[in-house]
């Protein structure tokens, strides 16, 4: 019986539930011993010149080692050229920087765009000595007009790169094609907001750094190890052989530490510049601020159908909020318009969208990166048309989601989806949650007129996971004379388990027990290719590697064995459950895996692997959500929360499991709670875990997940990425559920996140007495 | 994150306590369980150059049944005051508001005259105290004194307290009846209440609605004139000036303060 | 100043600046880097430590404050012989753990949570645990593994 599909509980476990893991605070290697603390001297302005900074007393103060500004970055080569004329079509996919003049620098130079934008360092023995030091630097600025939203962006009053003519970086796509709504009987158009989110990984960003012989070596907590090689070797003109970089264990992620970014550069390039090994820490009020924030879109959205449910015409316009450096150009919003369509089949679609920056936080990929933004729309439309045309939200999603008979499907999007049973999965959530009793439930508490009504809201869902399929994933996989085998993966995992689910796989392939088998990632010097963990990638990419590599390895073991036993390889077998070689029907034949390993020669079996077909595949599903409003004071409660999340086989339950709670808790925060506040200064008002609402478990039910399983042709493994399906089948359920409470009242949209003071105000603006205009 | 550097001073007694800090001088500050100072100390909001820790005095941690009122030590903790079985059968209502204090970690370390003398209007045992009409009991160099809660809070973060003044117990008059309430409206279960109301009896405090933790004298009136719950609940904002913030418009908390008031009466009528 | 602290059943002293919190000597003097720092409003409790027997911020304390008192980490949880304490039995068994960042505190607050309600419903763990932020598990199985703890500590 193969382990894949049972539960195994996790080797990377025992280690963390004893000494705790070994993030880049705790590493204490010996390259690391004495090394000094960088404090960061940040804008706390949204947009100003710097006319001056004063380092003198800072570098007075005791314990300095340093005090660094971009007057000492002469040792960089100079930034690549402006790119020329128009990006090449399709580019605004391209995940890099418009660069020119949207171009960013590292330590700011005679400007700041955002509050938290890093000007100087503080180089000192000890973190307390360096807080206090960042205190002396005096940076003296000349404020200029605050960018802090759209509105301002768009007025361009004031600009935040004045070469560029514009606060938009990038416009792609039509207008609205002519007369395409007017098939339609209904058509329903509404602006929403997907508003700015911080990712807030409970460790935040670190880096420690050191540079001897020749050779750069970088900790840093990261999803990709070898990116963030890469990155650093163009940052500083080197050659990435004299870089290493290690990812230790990363407390968290979500997107937001992909490669290595503009702060550890920093941090990097002084750890070359002075020669002393350098660690650097962020606290939390910087990660508020300095690591890039996720989502803020604002979407036009407009659906156009029939009365009786079928709907005809879709559009999704964005403007993407992308803060004061645009680092992702315009791949987010593209990612949205390619899923704009969602799980239904829509026969004209259309998508568009701006990128403008502001003075903010620039924003980055964050759990979905795109695809929650889509989803979040087209489920809000599906719901403002449903109760345009008086028919269950559930009913509509039925008639119009894409049959499992026409698969591949070419969505309106644009991205065309592997396989998918969509009706499947919305009709097995309904049943389990009871879907009719909710029903009749909310219909009781209305008839009596309640104070706490009851909401039941949906999301039917699919997304895109593994979109840079194209870039593979690596694994090296090596049986040891010992009969223990090591798997070197080029994923990069940071909680999601790969370690067990790798060895998983290596077990069921060779039968080598799990315990047995080590799982390395993250180091550049043992693992020079690889991509690294995002875009819910791994497992299929990155697992089909380790699998590929135990095929290989199983192959060359075969002859191996034949060797050994003086047999022809026709008649040997690879016995699983017990992990041994023998003659077929001759079980006293057998030998260990050490002993064919050890014939095999000095260095024992081994096998690299680099997999892709070059396709991504599209997990999907349907979230149903039951939410209850205290129609007095707005307070809204999550009751229940019931999915299917469809990733195809599930190799590990337990892990697969955990994806999809972290997902919700994620999803169900942005509709509740979380929301990155500026003022309109541009200064940041939720810039401390108190303020930002992080959710915690006294909000949250506990979940009810059910299990569908739709294989895809991607890859032999038959899987699809689980990473980031919870979080965008979550948000618009829970959404929906918290409008659908007090929908009775004839509201039809509340913005996220419903706080207490917004639902209020919905519920108060819906029930006051229209002529006199006087509140209840 | 991390305090600026300060001198630490550790207070075994009293007398100790009010020494070390008269040594000091103004920029000395008391430390009790540091769940209201340290965290504004991580933040350099408050830079005090000495620190008095009076956290092991053991003599100011004691709940004591003293006939007519109840002793509370300052050093009390809101751990401690939640697990009374003393004060569950004679404050419920202090029983449990404690309990409702930040989360477990702080309840372990915070202290209820650390809380009142810290004086945060979003706090809640400071209203709690206000509500049950307490004496707040501060010795100074020249001696102790008792001073009446409705004297005690004088303004935001501002209390009667002279410096170099402790606050050592607080004493609370046995509730006439047996009817108390405690709304404690949050956005999330770990925040501070962005209105609270705090009913005992024909007493009733408010959380959050101005500078300081109020009495809703006019609710109180009307009660006291024969109006019903509801009636007496429509006069829940007068006399606040709740703030504008993050989390609710002025009009919001005048509106939760009504509502609250209304559940927070019937609560405890319901109680008996 | 000198400060003494027993952590984990062994003593540990060391001359710190005043202003030291508990946090950081218990990582940096006491070696021992399970309890991390999370944020700095004492809002996430990825620092949860036992002091004298109670859960604590660690990030909200001076070292000065735990001077001649004991601290329990969750290096110090298992037993001598290396059994794990049920928490963490019931944490690995329930998948209670992602990236592993907020599970030291995690798992001390739930010792202390245990210790003063040995037998919670869920809605009491879920308020217990407020203190205690984790971003991956979404709390769901946390909040099994405490149970299944308080389930199997209970007398048959």
């Amino acid at each position: 019986m193969s382990i894949l599909g049972t539960r195994v509980m996790r080797t990377e476990d025992p280690r963390l539930l004893t000494v705790g893991g070994t993030y880049v605070d705790d590493l204490r290697v010996p390259e690391l011993t004495g090394a000094a603390r960088v404090t960061f001297v940040r804008s706390p302005l949204a947009h100003a010149l710097i006319t001056g900074i004063d380092t003198e007393a800072a570098r007075q103060a005791p314990g300095v080692v340093a005090v660094l500004t971009v007057q000492d970055m002469d040792d960089l080569p100079p930034p690549p050229p402006a790119p020329e004329g128009e990006p090449p079509p399709g580019s605004e996919a391209a995940p890099l920087p418009l660069g020119g003049v949207w171009s960013e620098p590292l330590l700011a130079v005679d400007r700041v765009r955002f509050v938290g934008e890093p000007v100087a360092i503080v180089i000192t023995d000890d973190s307390y000595l360096g807080e206090d030091a960042a205190e002396l630097v005096s940076v003296d600025y000349q404020p200029l007009g605050a960018v802090p939203d759209i509105n301002t962006a768009l007025a361009a009053e004031t600009l935040l790169f004045d070469a560029a003519g514009s606060n938009v970086a990038l416009t792609i796509g039509a207008p609205t094609v002519e007369g395409a709504f007017d098939a339609c009987d209904v058509v329903v158009e509404r602006t929403i907001t997907n508003q700015r989110l911080a990712p807030v990984p409970m460790e935040g960003r670190a880096v420690a750094a050191t540079w001897s012989d020749g050779k750069l070596t970088v900790w840093v907590s990261t999803q990709n190890a070898q990116i963030s090689r890469f990155i650093l070797a163009g940052a500083f003109g080197m050659d990435p052989g004299a870089i290493r970089v290690v990812a230790p264990d990363v407390g968290g992620a979500f997107g937001a530490k992909i490669g290595a970014d503009r702060d550890a550069l920093i941090v990097a390039w002084a750890a070359k510049h002075t020669g002393r090994a350098l660690r650097w820490v962020e606290t939390r009020s910087e990660n508020l601020v300095g690591m890039t924030h996720g989502r803020a879109q604002r979407q036009f959205i407009k659906i156009g159908g029939t009365r009786d449910g079928r709907i005809l015409a879709y559009r999704n316009e964005v403007i993407q909020d992308t803060g004061a450096y645009p680092r992702m150009s315009g791949f987010l919003p593209f990612l949205t318009g390619l899923m704009a369509a969602g799980p239904y089949d829509i026969p004209h679609v259309e998508t568009a969208y701006r990128v403008a920056v502001t003075n903010t936080t620039p924003i980055a990929a964050y759990r979905g990166a795109g695809r929650p933004e889509a989803t979040a729309a087209v489920e809000r439309a599906v719901d403002l048309f449903a109760a345009e045309i008086g028919m269950d939200p559930a009913d509509v999603r039925r008639i119009n989601l894409v049959p499992p008979d026409k698969f591949p499907y070419s969505s309106g999007g644009g991205a065309v989806y592997d396989t998918g049973n969509y009706a499947a999965a919305l009709d097995k959530v309904l049943d389990a949650a009871g879907y009719a009793e909710l029903r009749a439930e909310q219909a009781r508490r209305r008839e009596r007129g309640d104070v706490l009504q009851l909401g039941i809201g949906l999301a039917s869902y699919v997304e895109i996971t593994a979109a840079d399929a194209a870039g593979g994933e690596t694994a090296r996989l090596m049986v040891h004379d010992d009969g223990t085998a090591t798997v070197y993966t080029g994923s990069s995992a940071h909680g999601q388990g790969h370690h067990t689910a790798w060895a998983m796989l290596v077990q069921d392939q060779l039968g080598i027990p799990l315990e047995q088998v080590t799982v390395i990632h993250g180091d550049t010097d043992l693992i020079p290719l690889g991509v690294g963990t995002y875009a819910s990638r791994s497992l299929q990419l990155g697992g089909t590697a380790v699998r590929n590599a135990a095929i290989d390895v199983k192959e060359q073991a075969r002859k191996v064995a034949a060797d050994l036993l003086e047999a022809s390889e026709a008649d040997l077998e690879l016995d699983t459950e017990n992990g041994v070689w023998q003659v077929r029907g001759d079980p006293a034949s057998s030998r260990s895996w050490a002993e064919v390993a050890a014939h095999a020669g000095p260095d024992g079996l081994a096998a690299d692997a680099n997999f892709t077909t070059g396709q991504p595949s599209f997990p999907f599903g349907t979230h149903l959500a039951v939410a209850e409003v205290d129609t007095e004071t707005g307070k809204v409660r999550m009751l229940r929360h019931v999915t299917v999340d469809d990733a195809g086989p599930v190799v590990s339950p337990l892990l697969a499991e955990g994806q999809r709670h972290g997902g919700i808790a994620q999803g169900v925060a942005q509709a509740l709670l979380e929301e990155m506040v500026y003022d309109s200064d541009g200064n940041p008002v939720t810039a401390t875990l108190m303020d930002y609402a992080i959710i915690t478990a006294a909000e949250l039910p506990s979940f009810e997940l059910l299990s569908q399983e739709t294989p895809t042709p991607a890859n032999p493994l038959g899987v699809k990425g689980i990473g980031e399906a919870g979080t965008i089948g979550a948000t618009p359920a829970a959404q929906n559920a918290i409008i659908d409470a007090v929908s009775h009242l004839g509201i039809r949209h509340i913005d996220m996140p419903a706080t207490p003071v917004r639902m209020w105000a919905a519920i108060t603006e819906a029930t006051s007495a229209p002529i006199t205009g006087e509140s209840q | 994150m991390i305090p600026a550097t300060f001198t630490y001073q550790r207070a075994l007694s009293v007398d100790e306590a009010l020494e070390l800090a008269a040594q000091a001088g103004e920029d000395a500050k008391f430390l009790a369980g540091g769940h209201s100072l340290l965290p504004l100390m991580k933040l350099r909001l408050a830079v005090p150059e000495t620190v008095v820790d009076i956290g092991r005095i053991s003599e100011l941690s004691f709940i004591r049944d003293e006939g007519d009122y109840i002793a509370i030590g300052a050093l009390t903790t809101h751990s401690e005051l939640s697990q009374s079985s003393l004060l569950a059968e004679q404050l419920p209502l202090l029983a449990h508001a404690a309990g409702q204090v930040g989360d477990p970690q702080v309840r372990h370390c915070g202290t209820i005259g650390g809380s009142v003398a810290h004086a945060d209007p979003a706090a809640d045992l400071p209203a709690v105290v206000l509500a049950l009409d307490a004496t707040i009991v501060a010795r100074g160099p020249s001696g102790s004194r008792e001073i009446p809660a409705s004297e005690f809070f004088s303004g935001l973060f501002e209390t009667a307290l002279q410096p170099g003044e402790l606050l050592t117990e607080i004493r609370v008059r046995k509730p006439a009846g047996p009817g108390w309430s405690f709304q404690k409206f949050t956005k999330r279960a770990i925040d501070w209440a962005i209105v609270g109301v705090v009913v005992q009896g024909g007493n009733v405090a408010l959380v959050n609605m101005g500078s300081t933790p109020l009495r809703a004298t006019g609710v109180e009136a009307a009660l006291a004139g024969g109006a019903t719950a509801r009636e007496a609940a429509g006069h829940a904002a007068e006399g606040t000036s709740p703030a504008d913030d993050l989390n609710a418009s002025r009009a919001y908390r005048e509106h939760l303060a009504r509502v609250l008031v209304g559940r927070g009466l019937e609560e405890a009528a319901a109680r008996g | 100043m000198k400060v003494n602290v027993t952590v984990n059943g062994s003593q540990v002293e060391a001359e710190v600046p005043d202003r030291t919190l508990l946090v950081h000597f218990l990582r940096e003097q006491a070696n021992l880097t399970a309890a991390n720092v999370g944020c700095d409003t004492s809002s996430c409790g990825a620092c949860t430590v036992l002091l004298d027997g109670r859960s604590v911020k660690s990030c909200t304390l001076l070292a000065a404050q735990a001077d001649g008192r004991e601290v329990v980490t969750l290096e110090g949880l298992a037993g001598d012989d290396g059994e794990l304490h049920g928490v963490q039995q019931a944490f690995r068994a329930e998948h209670g753990l992602q990236c592993g960042f907020c599970t030291p505190g995690m798992v001390m607050a739930a010792v202390s949570l245990l210790e003063e309600n040995p037998d919670p419903s869920e809605a009491e763990v879920r308020t217990a645990l407020e203190g205690n932020i984790c971003r991956c598990t979404g709390y769901h199985n946390i909040v099994r593994a405490v149970l299944a703890a308080a389930s199997e500590r209970r007398p048959r």
